[in-house]
């Protein structure tokens, strides 16, 4: 490859992909699969921009999924694992198992061999982490129970990944086309010897990441700049790498490993920041290279059989999901959203196909075909969940009030309701507390209910959107509802929910920042609060005290500013959709903002004048 | 500026308590001098209320504490609209409590002494019978003198500068060392 073929190679790959990934994140499919699809435009069958060289490109982007891994070791917090044990082994296990061994039967009366039916078994068992996961983040389920149980259920598989890549050269038929990892340095040595000194690598590996990475880290966070610490992480990765593929192990599972032992340092997150923009593209550069590759004429001979393939994978997994969340007594419309989030086929099968293509399992053909339903199945994720959303989810919420999953609430009548116990909220609620007010306060997040009742606060859980849970809670009774959750688009629900029935309630909220405060007010809401506005205003209110003004002229700033803050908000509300003539109008109070000030701190000479003084010389 | 006598050490020094109520204290050139010329003392406690309650919200017990460890307590304010600045309104309203520095039981600051020391804008000849004012400062003064004798307090007549905005600068270093003197003499002033 020419250096001028690279650089056009790197603008071809580079633009389909900023092309394609945003419009998928707008439809709310993911960017996996907006690779996928940047990768089959740009490849032979459409625009023939890139030939066949996506095969080498494949290869090294391969080593974005050995990052991947790394990432992976390094989100595995002993103490998480500890506290999701029971549904990490039971739910994502069973999950696992189940499904694998659905696959495994269905395959073999299709006619596949025993070992490429536990290797297809295991590939679509697994979920798609990235869509998930966004979905959930989105739509703000991340604490509830179906969040809880999908994040077990994809923690368990990503795990999992590891012994599955460890499985895979058993299942090979025949004649194994090497993957060309360089030449083992063990291959001379007779098999109990390799085996020792893979042991001995990996002890090699804890023990380093264990006592000598932290201080070398701490050094290099000492003294040296940013970059060359983000040069260490990827030094880190790579010399792994070809560590354990020099003493033939997989490099994945090595970086896994290294990640597994760094989780525990105070660099984790600092790591993990650094390798995610090269994790995020190389990965991107897979999916892309998968989408290059693919052999859109196969796809076209078969579109029966592959539709066929989807919906009875989706229909599969969906099943084995629901029977699981009845077992462990999920509510059934938590438990059909896990199990139609959880339907697809994940990203990570597209790493195992290349791999069991490399170890021949599959011919060449099935994988085309296997890799464009597992595209399709990420596809109808999102386009299920709407449907799902829509249809039954609302008619389920409708019914009459269901079984509370964690705690009955005793009717309470207290004058003020607070949603969402947070940050925000949790000062509001001291602060009340401690003037006497009474008040019933809701939370979704089941950790903080527990410790804030530790901490002698009586918190229920569960979801303020619902309306019957806020009825139970006393709506009726209640003059305040101070809605304070996190989540815009859950907030909104509740203040919808709550206007609709109780249109004489008093709501105050709480808003992000000035967006989420004109949606606020779009809805009809005259009590809104910017969670930062205040507390930074203060700030400043000190800065102008350290930098020497008295501390009654800064707080009559504060508050000048503060009331000019208000009128501006009024008055941009109504341009907020005029771009240009909302920013015109901001710079204009800006600055008339800044004249007020200076009036005030006198900073205008002619303010000095005495008036009395001078009618007294009349 | 060290003064060159230090009484510290002897007990019977009355101890100044100096209450400051000006709001705009960085646009007052009088104000500012006066502070500077105020001797530094073990004897004498300088508050500047603006800066510790800049949002009105005044701690009742701390300032009663610290009235009862002074024996002449001195506000020093400019003369707005015949009267103080708000802050020391409102500290009059919350601090001096009924039955703590008045009424049944209200002894706390008995024989203390209050002095106010006041700067105008408006020139001497202003505040007369003829002049532009049509009365005496003293004559504005008499809800605080009341205020004063109600907490059986002993009332002084107050420290004044008057025309601060014709003030030239030889004018205010007269002025400065006069305050100066003013409370070097109540420091000499035998207490009790």
């Amino acid at each position: 490859m020419g250096e001028v073929n690279f650089f056009i190679q790197a603008i071809i790959y580079l633009t389909s992909a900023i092309i394609m990934v945003p419009i998928a994140n707008r439809l709310g499919l993911g960017s996996v699969l907006g690779y996928l699809v940047a990768g089959i435009v740009i490849g032979p069958f459409v625009f023939g921009f890139v030939g066949t060289e996506g095969k080498d490109l494949l290869h090294f982007a391969e080593f974005g999924v050995v990052m991947m891994l790394f990432a992976i070791g390094l989100e595995l917090e002993l103490n998480l694992l500890w506290r999701l044990k029971f549904w990490l082994l039971g739910l994502g296990g069973l999950q696992l198992v189940l499904t694998t061994v659905f696959v495994f039967l269905f395959s073999i009366g299709f006619q596949f061999s025993w070992k490429s039916s536990i290797a297809l078994g295991f590939i679509l068992s697994l979920s798609s982490t990235a869509i998930v996961l966004q979905t959930l983040k989105e739509k703000g389920l991340m604490k509830s129970i179906s969040g809880q149980a999908s994040f077990s259920i994809l923690l368990f598989q990503d795990m999992a990944v590891i012994p599955i890549l460890a499985i895979f050269p058993m299942l090979s038929e025949g004649d194994v086309i090497t993957n060309d990892h360089g030449h083992s340095l063990v291959d001379h040595l007779p098999g109990y010897q390799k085996t020792l000194v893979v042991l001995f690598v990996v002890i090699g590996i804890i023990l380093i990441g264990r006592y000598i990475l932290s201080p070398i880290f701490r050094l290099i966070a000492k003294s040296g700049s940013r970059e060359i610490f983000t040069g260490a992480s990827l030094l880190l990765v790579i010399a792994i790498s070809v560590l354990m593929t020099s003493v033939g192990v997989s490099a994945a599972l090595g970086t896994f490993l290294a990640g597994v032992v760094l989780a525990s340092s105070e660099f984790r997150h600092e790591l993990e920041s650094n390798i995610e923009p090269f994790k995020g593209l190389l990965l991107g550069l897979f999916f892309l290279s998968v989408g290059a590759s693919m052999e859109l004429p196969v796809v076209f001979q078969h579109p029966m059989k592959i539709v066929g393939i989807v919906v009875g994978i989706i229909f599969l997994k969906a099943l084995v999901l629901l029977l699981l969340g009845f077992l462990f007594k999920l509510p059934l419309d938590q438990n059909l959203y896990m199990a139609l989030a959880l339907s697809q086929v994940g990203e990570f099968s597209f790493v195992l196909f290349g791999y069991s293509e490399g170890l021949g399992i599959f011919d060449k053909d099935t994988i085309v075909i296997l890799v464009a339903c597992v595209a399709l199945s990420m596809a109808f994720t999102p386009i299920l969940l709407l449907l799902y959303e829509k249809t039954i989810f609302e008619a389920l919420q409708s019914k009459a009030p269901k079984k509370q999953t964690t705690q009955t609430l005793e009717k309470e009548e207290n004058p003020v309701i607070i949603c969402g116990f947070g940050r925000f909220g949790n000062m509001v609620g001291r602060f009340l507390r401690s003037n006497g007010i009474g008040i019933t306060i809701l939370d979704y997040d089941a950790d903080r209910v527990e410790m804030l009742g530790r901490f002698g606060f009586k918190v229920f859980f569960g979801d303020a959107t619902r309306i019957e849970l806020l009825e139970s809670a006393g709506l009726e009774h209640a003059k305040v509802l101070i809605a304070a959750l996190d989540h815009p688009e859950k907030q909104h629900e509740l203040i919808r929910n709550v206007k609709h029935h109780y249109p004489n309630l008093q709501i105050v909220a709480r808003a992000g920042d000035r967006e989420e405060a004109y949606d606020l007010k779009e809805m009809g809401l005259s009590f809104i609060y910017r969670e930062t506005r205040e507390t930074a205003v203060k700030l400043g209110g000190d800065v102008l005290k350290i930098l020497g003004t008295r501390a009654y002229a800064a707080e009559r700033a504060k508050n000048l500013f503060l009331a000019h803050d208000d009128e501006t908000f009024h008055e941009l509300f109504d341009l907020r959709k005029d771009r240009v003539q909302y920013i015109s109008l901001a710079k204009q109070r800006n600055s008339e903002l800044e004249r007020l000030m200076f009036v005030d701190l006198g900073k205008e000479d002619e303010l000095d004048l005495d008036s009395w003084s001078e009618m007294e010389r009349m | 500026m060290h003064p060159n006598f230090l009484f510290d050490d002897l007990i019977q020094m009355p101890k100044i308590l100096i209450q400051l109520f000006h709001p705009f204290l960085e646009k007052s050139k009088a104000n500012q001098m006066l502070l500077d010329s105020i001797p530094i003392s073990d004897n004498i406690t300088l508050r500047d209320l603006y800066e510790i309650y800049p949002n009105f919200t005044i701690d009742v017990k701390l300032e009663q504490k610290i009235l009862l460890e002074h024996d002449v307590i001195l506000f020093q304010h400019p003369f707005y609209w015949y009267s103080c600045p708000p802050l020391m309104k409102q500290w009059i309203d919350f601090v001096l409590e009924d039955g703590w520095a008045y009424g049944k039981n209200g002894n706390s600051l008995n024989g203390k002494k209050w002095i106010q020391t006041i700067t105008t804008g408006g020139s001497e000849n202003a505040y007369k019978e003829d002049g532009f004012h049509k009365h005496r400062i003293e004559d504005f003064l008499l809800p605080f003198r009341r205020t004063a004798e109600l907490c059986k307090m002993d009332y002084q007549s107050p420290f004044l500068v008057q025309g601060t905005f014709q003030l030239k600068e030889g004018d205010f270093q007269k002025e400065s060392l006069r305050y100066r003197n003013f409370i070097l003499s109540l420091l000499e002033a035998k207490h009790g």
